[in-house]
């Protein structure tokens, strides 16, 4: 555990709640789709209206997708768990109650570990529980009427509580991001914040050290990191003068509006609802046997955590290499296979999180597409260039990019060489030429050597610099460097 | 001699309809007219003769073609608890006035001939649907939004509820069969109160997809007729798995249950449970129930005193969890998807109000808001918690019981039915009524009623009969050799 940095002599106290809507074909008690963007009412069945006589019937999948989420965090994943009925009123909640799971989720306990710059932290889960979302009201277009949208109704949430372990909004929005990070590589929830796949509250308290926690206000919906780390900071600001003022904070639900970056009071406690949580009747308990366990863990994918293990104990990267490239399961697929097919691994590394995401980012691809502009054995054949001595490193990123736009595939394996001459990126390995202009510099730069001789290094990285400019940068550096320090010494 | 159509029981019509004695739209035809001279009762609600017509012409071309199901052509009413395609469903409510199911429930659809492109079951003509109280709140159907029923033995008597419009139209001979729903009682009690016999079966046999929801977990169909054997006809094909539209629908193949029928009760041993027969029950429910026990002995069946130690508590118990559910299930009548809608309000919450206020009646705003306040933060672990701690009492209870005896027996209810508007506005004394009735319903039991003879001015009493889980083939036996033995399931109120 980090030690909580303080504000203003205040300790910040944060905890989650995420709402990750489930890749379900389709809704976690009916069969309607659960896609995006259709017309509205479209995708809401009997079931999803709550007509008379219809029943809730869970859908399985959404089930495995809770048990997966289970086994990614180290949690324990409840044998028997139950649904309970959260009742209340509201336009867009067709059977005037949500069904939830209250006193016994299916998902409890677990962690979530990652990195804030070079410290690692870990987060504890309270609990991760399955539920349906309600519809949405529209307002606009309906000539001042309200309508009602029930496409989304039904859709399957698994809502992931944290302890309130975060003490910064940085450790906040890693967490978020790492817990994103997760869901969508287990492939439990497509990530989306802008149509809300993944939107998060934040519970924000403020104290000073060793006193008991602070009241906290609860941050609505935030969906984009961005506004997670603006809101925090504004919540916590705001709570520190509120206190600094004399004021108590009054526990209540706010939302972060970004055009002003302020948080403002939706609820107070006050006139907080009472749900009556009762078990409900439709349906019995949810009961996961062991051998449904074992037979999700044997699908599960190799989690970010111990691909990053892997990478640093198998290919001796740095963790914050490890950690860069286990973005996303395609990321560490494609830095494996390079490392492995040039036997270059920390090359490899540097390359995927240098120029390969340079450029995926700034023609703003997709991992899948970009692995199609540069296949992970192209890149090996690149860098054995450079290992061969055959390109320099800068000569190297003229290749990766030539190739990125055309795509060695195109070329003959064998014609790597050709490609290097016609671009006239091949490095000078002829020993008798470099030497030539070695002696040319020494001679056109008395000054230089004079100072080298007196000591002083710069000098010698001016002649490196002269002896490269005279060769138009096909000179092997390390090679420069040999023959000047044999000419100097 | 020939029998009028409508003395016919549903194994009798469907022997003349599979014989092409008579056509289904012939049959559908007597009854529909029948029931057209007999509306001062009250049991139908929506009637559409082209409907039921063309169901019955289907019908026709299924016996026509010579591979109809069990019972083609014979037709029955369903309990307006049930939604249905072809005819409106308003649960006896205001609020659903005027609704139209896009679906039909799966118990229609079992015994349905299946409408066009739809798959059907049994085959069965729909003659319509049935009144009953609202939402099936109610022992004497006086809480229907649509009026009264009466009941057919005497006009000035209810005829038990909550599926007394059911009771009654058998009774009356408007149907040779209806369907009804048990949550605590309603279907025992009106056949009991109309001499007619009626089965609620094991909770979960019958899939609850598409009754409009009362007490989830308590809420059970079965069918209402004459005749023992004729329960066990529609009790076959009503049951089975639905487990894509049910999730409590029990995993348990459907049976024919009339295979069992004549079974021999030699050594069969029946409980009569202490507390069933106390002080508060009258006389002449009591000597018609010794009678009925009378009977049974003669058949070889034995008699042991068990006890059901916590029947008391079945009406608090009752009373609170049936209305916790109840006020959940109901929250979606709120006037904005369908159904009633207040029609002047000044916002939202004033437009829940008064919907709501408009929408329902007072006893099922009552359980309403009972409901409400069982389940409210504070009261939950009081009422609610410890009402089901103690409904897994009380099915211990019946554990118990059933290692001592067979079947267990006793009367449906304390009395014979009760002047309408005799309770007035004590509802308490309706909830009185039921205290038979509930201990089996909590406990997800099969029971039933059974004709049992007579009591005072000649009004009909029945025979409680509960069984086991997934004992119904049992009951029914007992029930059918009774009804070999006697007649009291013969006799027909004055004047029909």
């Amino acid at each position: 555990m980090t030690s909580p940095k303080l504000i203003q002599g205040y300790e910040v106290v944060i905890g989650f709640e995420t709402h990750t809507q489930l890749q379900t074909n389709s809704k976690i008690f009916s069969r309607a789709s659960t896609a995006f963007g259709a017309e509205p009412n479209t995708q809401a069945c009997a079931v999803d209206l709550a007509l008379p006589g219809t029943l809730p019937v869970m859908n399985r999948e959404a089930v495995q997708c809770a048990i997966k989420l289970g086994l990614a965090l180290g949690s324990h994943i409840a044998p028997r768990s139950v649904f309970a009925r959260k009742n209340y009123f509201y336009p867009d909640l067709p059977k005037g109650y949500q069904i939830s799971q209250f006193e016994i989720p299916v998902v409890q306990g677990g962690e979530v570990s990652f990195f804030v710059g070079d410290q690692k932290k870990t987060v504890r889960l309270v609990r991760a529980h399955l539920e349906e979302d309600a519809g949405k009201s529209v307002h606009e277009g309906l000539h001042g009427h309200s309508g009602i949208d029930l496409n989304r109704a039904g859709t399957p949430l698994l809502e992931i509580v944290t302890e309130p372990d975060m003490g910064s909004s940085d450790e906040a929005v890693a967490y978020a991001k790492e817990l994103h990070k997760i869901v969508t590589w287990i492939g439990i929830c497509d990530g989306n914040m802008q149509e809300g796949s993944f939107r998060c509250d934040a519970n924000v308290s403020v104290r000073k050290p060793g006193q008991p926690l602070g009241t906290r206000r609860e941050i609505k919906n935030l969906n984009s990191f961005r506004f997670m780390q603006q809101a925090i900071d504004f919540e916590i600001r705001w709570q520190i003068e509120q206190i600094e003022d004399g004021h108590a904070i009054q526990q209540a639900t706010v939302l972060f509006d970004p055009d002003t970056g302020e948080t403002r009071a939706m609820r107070t406690k006050e006139d907080s609802a009472d749900y009556r949580y009762f078990p409900d009747p439709d349906l019995p308990p949810l009961c996961i046997s062991e051998q449904w366990v074992e037979q999700t863990r044997a699908l599960m994918p190799e989690l970010p955590r111990k691909m990053a293990e892997r990478f640093v104990a198998d290919y001796g990267l740095p963790e914050y290499d490890a950690t860069t490239l286990t973005h996303s399961p395609a990321m560490g697929a494609y830095f494996e296979a390079a490392a492995k097919a040039s036997g270059q691994p920390k090359l490899a590394s540097n390359w995927v999180m240098g120029e390969f995401s340079r450029r995926m980012n700034a023609e703003e691809l997709s991992i899948d597409q970009a692995v199609k502009k540069i296949r992970s054995s192209d890149l090996a054949v690149i860098i054995k260039q450079i290992v061969d001595g055959q390109i320099s490193s800068s000569g190297a990123k003229t290749l990766f990019a030539h190739v990125w736009e055309r795509g060695l595939q195109f070329i003959a394996p064998e014609g790597i060489g050709s490609v290097i001459d016609d671009l006239g990126l091949r490095q000078m390995n002829d020993t008798g030429a470099l030497e030539k202009i070695v002696d040319e510099v020494i001679a056109a730069n008395p000054d230089n050597v004079a100072q080298f001789k007196a000591g002083k290094d710069k000098a010698f990285n001016a002649l490196v610099g002269q002896v490269m400019k005279a060769s138009k940068g096909k000179a092997n550096p390390a090679q420069v460097n040999e023959l000047l320090k044999a000419r100097l010494a | 001699m020939t029998q009028p159509l409508h003395d016919l029981t549903v194994a009798e019509l469907a022997t003349r309809l599979k014989a092409r004695d008579v056509s289904a739209e012939e049959v559908a035809r007597h009854f529909l007219a029948r029931s057209q001279t007999a509306a001062d009762l009250g049991a139908y609600l929506a009637m559409d003769e082209e409907a039921t017509l063309a169901q019955a012409r289907a019908a026709d071309a299924l016996l026509a073609a010579g591979n109809a199901p069990a019972l083609a052509g014979v037709p029955i009413a369903h309990k307006d608890i049930f939604v249905t395609r072809d005819f409106a469903t308003t649960a006896g409510s205001k609020m659903l006035a005027d609704y139209r199911s896009p679906f039909d429930a799966t118990v229609v659809r079992r015994l349905g001939v299946g409408a066009p492109g739809q798959t059907g079951g049994a085959g069965m003509v729909t003659l319509g649907k049935l009144n009953c109280d609202e939402f099936a709140m109610g022992s004497a159907n006086e809480n229907s939004a649509y009026g009264v029923v009466k009941n057919p033995w005497d006009t000035a008597r209810v005829p038990g509820g909550s599926s007394g419009g059911s009771a009654a139209a058998v009774a009356a001979r408007l149907t040779p069969a209806a369907t009804g729903t048990d949550t605590g009682g309603s279907i025992r009690q009106p056949a009991s109160f109309c001499g007619i016999t009626g089965i609620k079966p094991t909770y979960g046999r019958a899939s609850r997809y598409g009754m409009v929801a009362f007490a989830s977990s308590l809420d059970q169909a079965g069918p209402m007729a004459r005749t023992a054997e004729d329960c066990a006809l529609l009790l076959s094909a009503m049951c089975g798995p639905d487990l894509d539209r049910d999730s409590t629908s029990l995993d348990v193949p459907a049976e024919d249950f009339t295979r069992g029928l004549s079974g021999d009760l030699t050594g069969l041993r029946i409980g009569l449970p202490t507390e069933f027969f106390g002080d508060g029950l009258d006389a002449d429910v009591r000597a018609a129930i010794d009678a009925a026990l009378a009977e049974l002995r003669q058949l070889g069946a034995t008699v042991v005193d068990i006890s059901l130690p916590r029947t008391r508590l079945a009406i608090p118990v009752y009373y609170v969890l049936a209305a916790a559910e109840a006020s959940s299930n109901l929250s979606r009548f709120d006037g904005v998807k369908f159904g009633f809608r207040a029609p002047d309000y000044t916002d939202l919450e004033d437009m829940y109000k008064k919907t709501r206020s408009q929408g329902f009646g007072d006893e099922v705003q009552r359980r309403i808001m009972t409901g409400t306040y069982v389940l409210s933060h504070g009261y939950y672990d009081a009422y609610y918690l410890q009402a089901q701690k103690v409904r897994r009492l009380i099915a211990q209870d019946f554990q118990q019981a059933f290692t001592q005896c067979d079947v267990i027996a006793g009367p449906v209810a304390p009395s014979v039915a009760w002047g309408l508007g005799a309770h007035g506005d004590d509802p308490l004394a309706d909830y009185l009524a039921d205290i038979y009735t509930l201990p089996a319903s909590l406990a997800g039991l099969p029971g039933m009623s059974v004709p049992a003879g007579f009591g005072a001015a000649g009004m009909p009493v029945g025979l409680q009969l509960i069984g086991n889980y997934l004992q119904e083939g049992r009951l029914l036996n007992v029930a059918h050799r009774l009804q070999q033995a006697t007649d009291w399931h013969q006799r027909k109120p004055n004047g029909i």
